[in-house]
């Protein structure tokens, strides 16, 4: 539940409730009866965290793609009832730009023209955003998303998942300069493409060799996965602050914006701030929890609201990223 | 289905037919010759470990079939990606689930029943929910660059693809 001022009212994520602990375990967005199960009680609780009543809302927001069809749907197909029933519009959202906007709300000022970097397990995109809505795609990963090499590399590395927070724990004691791993497209400016696969396999041959033997996860040395941890955070780090410094630089854009999970990591965030310094950049990263999955950022239709970007009842979901329709 | 006896019986480990990728260049051009082979109703099961180049695989097929490159990529956190080509293409990945449960509520029945290509990686972890006749493709990292691709049949159908894609590797082969 978002004002027009964007303050958010109420923000329920269903996976952090009660609700969720029945399904405990399974990965939440597979299970579309789950969605169906959960969509009305967190409703609820949106309104009653907020105060307000359904007759209160002046639209509703609802995400159309990317996704999983099954869980779009559920969505979707509530977002269509309110509508029709409360006789209000309907805004279709796209997840990652939202994403981006989230910078928007934290800054509570207009923080575009901006180049948006959106890096989280399933996604690493880079955007031209000229305005609050309408992003163009620069690029994004051509394989394995940041955050998913963070989780198959700390599966390597015999450390926990999720891999984000257990890399950056085994980094801190670690040397980063201690293994040198690829990094995709660095020095190739017009590319602002990712791709993380083969650094994930350059760990993988570092522990297990090349081709790949079978190894103890548990009986690496802690020095050594430290180290390995230290090293690969940073080349991880050294893509994504070279593929922004690039895109900004071919757009001529002075501010960044970053969302998406993997804004947690405190040497992401390190560079982020030295890039800010040493460019001249206005950087923009939200809160965190505005950072992971969740629906108050779709404070973007507000955006397209005003600009009359609104959806009929026929509205459907796109479950890929760049489909053209 | 007529019975070719100069065939081995399907799924024997004679059916199977391997191809040795020195470089990703070879993996692009098997993928070529995959996608030359395929047709729409097939499920493609790729087995292989972290780094093998499932991805890369399917990245080779998927161009090779028209799909604009920007969309292919992994979808381990997405669980499956739909790309469209000469055929849709659904792209699964299990290997964020914790049980076949899990892939079955994700739909799978009703995606391999669709008229497209279905390529499922850690397909060895859903066995049982994969179609009988599928085909199945082993990668197996051999060096740096190096992959050796093992693809066997499981049915009549399957082996059909076994065959031509041997005929078309072997008309294209270095």
């Amino acid at each position: 539940m978002i004002d027009e001022q964007l303050q958010v009212l109420s923000s329920v994520v269903a996976s952090q409730t009660k609700l969720h602990r029945r399904f405990g375990g399974v990965v939440p967005e597979v299970a579309s009866r789950a969605h169906v199960q959960q969509i009305l009680p967190v409703i609820d609780e949106a309104l009653r965290l907020a105060a307000t009543r359904l007759e209160d809302l002046a639209a509703i927001s609802v995400v159309t793609h990317p996704g999983l069809v099954g869980s779009l749907l559920v969505g979707l197909t509530a977002a269509k009832s309110l509508a029709m029933l409360l006789g209000i519009p309907l805004v279709p959202v796209n997840h990652i730009e939202a994403h981006i906007y989230a910078c928007r709300m934290q800054a509570a000022r207009d923080v575009f023209p901006a180049i948006g970097l959106v890096v989280s397990g399933g996604h690493t995109n880079l955007y031209d955003c000229p305005e609050p809505i309408g992003f163009e795609l620069l690029g994004s990963t051509i394989d394995d998303a940041a955050g998913e090499a963070f989780d198959k590399v700390a599966a390597i590395l015999g450390l926990d998942y999720p891999g984000g927070p257990a890399i950056q724990r085994a980094a801190a004691a670690g040397n980063p300069k201690a293994f040198r791993f690829p990094r995709s497209f660095l020095r190739e400016a017009q590319r602002l493409e990712f791709s993380f696969s083969g650094l994930k396999t350059a760990v993988l041959y570092e522990v297990a060799g090349t081709p790949p033997a079978e190894y103890d996860r548990k009986a690496l040395a802690p020095q050594y996965v430290a180290d390995l941890a230290a090293s690969f955070q940073e080349a991880v780090v050294d893509v994504l602050i070279a593929k922004c410094r690039q895109a900004l630089a071919a757009r001529g854009r002075k501010a960044l914006c970053v969302g998406g999970g993997v804004v947690a990591n405190t040497r992401f965030r390190e560079r982020l701030a030295t890039l800010a310094a040493e460019d001249g950049i206005e950087v923009f990263i939200p809160p965190l929890s505005l950072c992971t999955d969740n629906a108050a950022m779709s404070a973007v239709a507000w955006e397209l609201l005003h600009r009359g970007q609104t959806a009929g009842l026929d509205l459907d979901v796109a479950a890929g990223l760049v489909r053209k329709r | 289905m007529p019975c070719n006896p100069h065939r081995p019986a399907p799924s024997s480990p004679a059916s199977a037919l391997l191809f040795i990728a020195p470089d990703e260049d070879a993996t692009s051009r098997l993928g070529a010759a995959l996608a030359g082979v395929l047709e729409s109703g097939t499920v493609i099961a790729l087995v292989g470990n972290l780094g093998a180049g499932k991805t890369r695989l399917v990245r080779a097929v998927a161009e090779a079939a028209g799909v604009d490159r920007r969309e292919i990529r992994s979808p381990t956190f997405v669980l499956v990606h739909e790309y469209e080509g000469r055929w849709p293409i659904y792209h699964f990945d299990t290997y964020r689930l914790h049980d076949v449960n899990e892939f079955e509520q994700l739909g799978a029945a009703e995606y391999f029943a669709s008229a497209a290509v279905c390529i499922v990686e850690w397909a060895d972890r859903v066995t049982q929910l994969l179609p009988t006749d599928h085909f199945r493709i082993e990668i197996k990292t051999t060096g740096d660059t190096s992959r050796e691709f093992r693809f066997s049949a499981t049915g009549p159908k399957s082996q059909r693809l076994v065959t031509r894609l041997a005929e078309a590797l072997g008309s294209t082969r270095p």
